[in-house]
């Protein structure tokens, strides 16, 4: 059997192109409008409506995996992940209640459960996304039992290093590695708790061979999982404004 | 192939079979495999060649019989004798009794219920043909609904007969199977696929497996007509590694299917041409999911990804993909055979048609079962399942596997329906169904399947990544007797969060059991916690956790 080639999966810009269908929707009780194919957390952005994100970022492919972005839908009894999930017209978003404040913080919590999220000694502190979730979203304790596996640290490249016990598999490293850099280095093995991040074929870091060293998974990593070396704590500043402004580019070359 | 020329093979077949006097049929599928019925297959063939009854006597080796617990199953035809437990040393007597009547000492009775109470519709062959031999299939009626739908009838009007037929999901979830078939089907593209999950993972459920070891070709009958109806020339079936006799026999029944023209251009010399490849599992229970099944197809880990897109619009490689689970499959040929209003008229108002469950635990009969939808809970524990071994007090049946949930003995009269369970705050699941009796602790079992479900969770979301494992963590301290009264209160808060807020039907589900038994059995939970005390006995209490 020949298998046919393969079409580009959609994506919240695969609509780009096609005739601009201008939607009208709620967003919190606001009218919004919005493009057809437009997500709903994209949407929300453009109007500058919060909806908390931990592994979505502008410039790489949606996951849902992180669940922070759950929103509610009238007439929708799921609870709907806002970056992938398109906008319809006349759709009544709740991105705020009760319900999803209590959910969010309880992802948090399960989030620093279950590696070492100790802040006062982290690289990234001061500039982490998780830490400033928590604090944006309230999570002030974590009432589960720490899990805190002993994962090892690979600082075998000549000038970053990996922290697993800060990593939250966002999966944002894998991503842009695949789908920016072209170098597919890192990815992802083991199933469950027990999932981590590898580079090539779980060979350390410093001898990969795929890895062009250009630093994208440093910068969009959220967490002070992935940092430059010889930065001690809170000294890890991560700079992703490169991200938009590559997809742009791609897009005009195309 | 035309439709004389089966007629022909059917004929030849029914002849040769009516040529004996006895028809010995030894059951060869994984259950009674593994208590040796292959020697005794065996040991019956030299039997016979030794006695110089190759005229009168045959040997087959058939599919399951389903009490598989009395296995090596021997049946014998036309005298309609079934024997359990046949050991190579029986063979010479239970030839010896051939023509007096049966051997008591082995015989089982027809007349119980574990027969009677059963209606075959998706196992209607098991037991009575020889999975590896197409004529045996076609003798049986096999691959004339195919000629049927292919020649008489249009794709629309065969997603109307499964419409009509309110068959739905026997995966678990209880889709509308027609609805499912009219989304892929008008969709728009010129490629679309057919699959068939074929990864039962639920611990103790092998209803699938059984219908793949016994009856393959059904599958394939029923593939093709699913690819008839929405428009698809190519097919997988996507089945587990551990269960290499399915796979073996698929694979036969695919060539055999290809070679006789019933696979592959111009089937029944219609325009129509479908292929089917088979794809092997690599042990992930999430890959019954039917996107992280289509990923792991694609070559890709075997992670879920959010829907919508529904695979029905884009599914294996962003084309329009059909997927459904071999038991839904199975059905479809006796759908088309014998009409919609047929199947309409067994089950219930919602669920039509049968189940077929793997009856497992402390019920004295085991095996594989099938009832008409709507039978109730008593019926099939203390009729077909011959009641709780050694008198025992009945205390609960679980039935979905990790995703269902406990039902309690003031709930035996519920009818087997998708509705009725999911009241109870169980699943229909695949269809796996332990029954426990006073020796079992709730809490224990609950601690088993979040076990499960923790381990095969697939990473990708936090919430099931890791609320399942902190959901096992409690637990495990609750059976450890280090439980406290505030574990409660977490637990059903983890297991709201889990249940909501996962990405995938795993982790959405995967509480079920613990809520379940929360629901129903409170007074355990707090025995465990208050008084350190588990009533069933299982738990060793007062461990700690360094006693883990």
């Amino acid at each position: 059997m020949t298998i046919p080639a393969y079409p580009t999966f959609p994506r919240g810009d695969s609509e780009l192109g096609k005739p601009v269908g201008i939607l009208t929707l709620k967003i919190d009780d606001r009218d919004v409008s919005a493009r057809r194919g437009e997500t709903i957390l994209e949407v929300a952005r453009e109007n500058d409506i919060f909806i908390p994100t931990l592994c979505y970022l502008e410039g790489l492919s949606s996951l849902g995996a992180c669940r922070l972005c759950l929103v509610e839908i009238k007439g929708v009894t799921k609870l709907l992940p806002a970056c992938v999930t398109p906008v319809r017209q006349d759709m009544e978003v709740v991105t705020d209640s009760e319900r999803l404040r209590r959910y969010r913080r309880m992802i948090l919590e399960l989030i620093f459960s279950e590696r070492n999220h100790v802040c006062s000694v982290c690289v990234s502190n001061g500039h982490c996304e998780l830490q400033t979730l928590a604090q944006k979203l309230g999570m002030t304790h974590v009432r589960f039992d720490y899990l805190y596996p002993r994962l090892a640290i690979d600082a075998s490249h000549e000038r970053f290093s990996i922290d697993h016990n800060r990593c939250v598999l966002c999966m944002r490293c894998v991503r842009v590695c695949d789908e920016i850099e072209g170098a597919h280095t890192w990815d992802i093995m083991h199933r469950g708790i027990s999932a981590r991040v590898i580079t090539d074929l779980n060979q350390p870091w410093g001898e990969s061979e795929t890895c062009t060293g250009c630093s994208k998974c440093v910068q969009v990593c959220p967490t002070g999982a992935l940092s430059e070396k010889g930065k001690s704590v809170a000294e890890m500043v991560k700079h992703k404004e490169f991200l938009p402004y590559l997809q742009i580019m791609r897009r005009n070359e195309r | 192939m035309r439709l004389d020329e089966i007629r022909e093979i059917a004929r030849i077949e029914a002849d040769r079979e009516d040529g004996y006097r006895h028809r010995i049929n030894v059951c060869v599928a994984a259950g009674c495999l593994s208590c040796q019925s292959a020697s005794v297959k065996d040991a019956f063939e030299k039997e016979i060649a030794k006695r110089g009854l190759e005229n009168w006597c045959r040997v087959k080796g058939v599919g399951c019989l389903g009490l598989c617990s009395g296995g090596p199953l021997v049946a014998i035809e036309p005298a309609g004798i079934l024997y359990h437990t046949v050991s190579v040393s029986d063979v010479s007597d239970v030839l010896e009794a051939l023509d007096d009547g049966p051997l008591d000492r082995l015989v089982c009775s027809g007349e119980t219920p574990f027969f009677k109470r059963q209606k075959k519709i998706v196992l209607e062959n098991c037991g009575r043909i020889d999975p590896e031999r197409l004529e045996d299939y076609i003798a049986a009626g096999g691959y004339q609904a195919l000629h049927t739908a292919l020649t008489l009838m249009t794709p629309e009007e065969i997603t109307r007969e499964i419409e009509k037929s309110g068959l739905r999901g026997r995966g678990g979830a209880g889709f509308p199977t027609g609805l499912k078939w009219s989304t892929v089907a008008k969709a728009d593209n010129e490629t679309k696929f057919v699959i068939c999950n074929a990864d039962e993972g639920d611990p103790g459920a092998f209803m699938d497996r059984s219908v793949l070891e016994s009856d393959p070709h059904r599958v394939l009958e029923g593939m093709a007509l699913a690819a008839r109806a929405v428009g698809a020339n190519h097919g997988f079936i996507y089945v587990r590694a551990e269960y290499p006799l399915a796979v073996k026999r698929l694979k036969k029944a695919i060539a055999q299917a290809e070679h006789a023209g019933f696979l592959g251009n111009n089937i029944f010399h219609t325009p129509f041409r479908f292929d089917i490849n088979v794809r092997l599992g690599a042990g992930a229970f999430v890959c019954g999911e039917e996107t992280a099944l289509i990923a792991s197809i694609e070559g890709q880990l075997g992670r879920p990804r959010p829907r919508p897109p529904y695979p029905a619009e884009a599914g294996l490689w962003g084309y329009p993909t059909l997927i459904n689970n071999v038991e839904t499959l199975a059905n479809i040929v006796p759908i088309i055979r014998e009409g919609s209003q047929w199947f309409a008229g067994i089950g219930t108002e919602k669920s039509k048609g049968t189940k077929v469950f793997a009856l497992a635990g402390r019920v004295n009969n085991t095996g594989l079962i099938e009832v008409p939808m709507g039978t109730s809970l008593r019926e099939i524990v203390f009729e077909i399942g011959g009641g709780i071994k050694e008198g025992k007090q009945f205390k609960a049946a679980q039935t979905g596997g990790p995703s269902g949930g406990c039902i309690p003995e003031h709930s035996l009269d519920l009818p087997m329906d998708y509705e009725s369970l999911a009241q109870v705050g169980s699943i229909m699941g695949s269809g796996g169904m332990i029954v426990m009796d006073e020796t079992s602790c709730m809490v224990d079992v609950a601690r088993y399947f979040m076990e499960f479900c923790r381990s095969e969770s697939c990473g990708k979301c936090v919430p099931c990544r890791v609320g399942t494992t902190q959901i096992h963590e409690l637990l495990g301290k609750i059976t450890n007797g280090t439980g406290t009264a505030g574990d409660l209160t977490k637990l059903e808060e983890l297991c709201d969060l889990v249940k909501h807020t996962s990405l995938c039907g795993l982790g959405q589900t995967a509480p079920n059991p613990v809520m379940s038994t929360l629901r129903h059995f409170r007074e355990e939970y707090r025995a465990h916690i208050e008084d350190r005390f588990c009533p069933a006995g299982v738990c060793r209490m007062g461990r700690g956790k360094e006693g883990e």
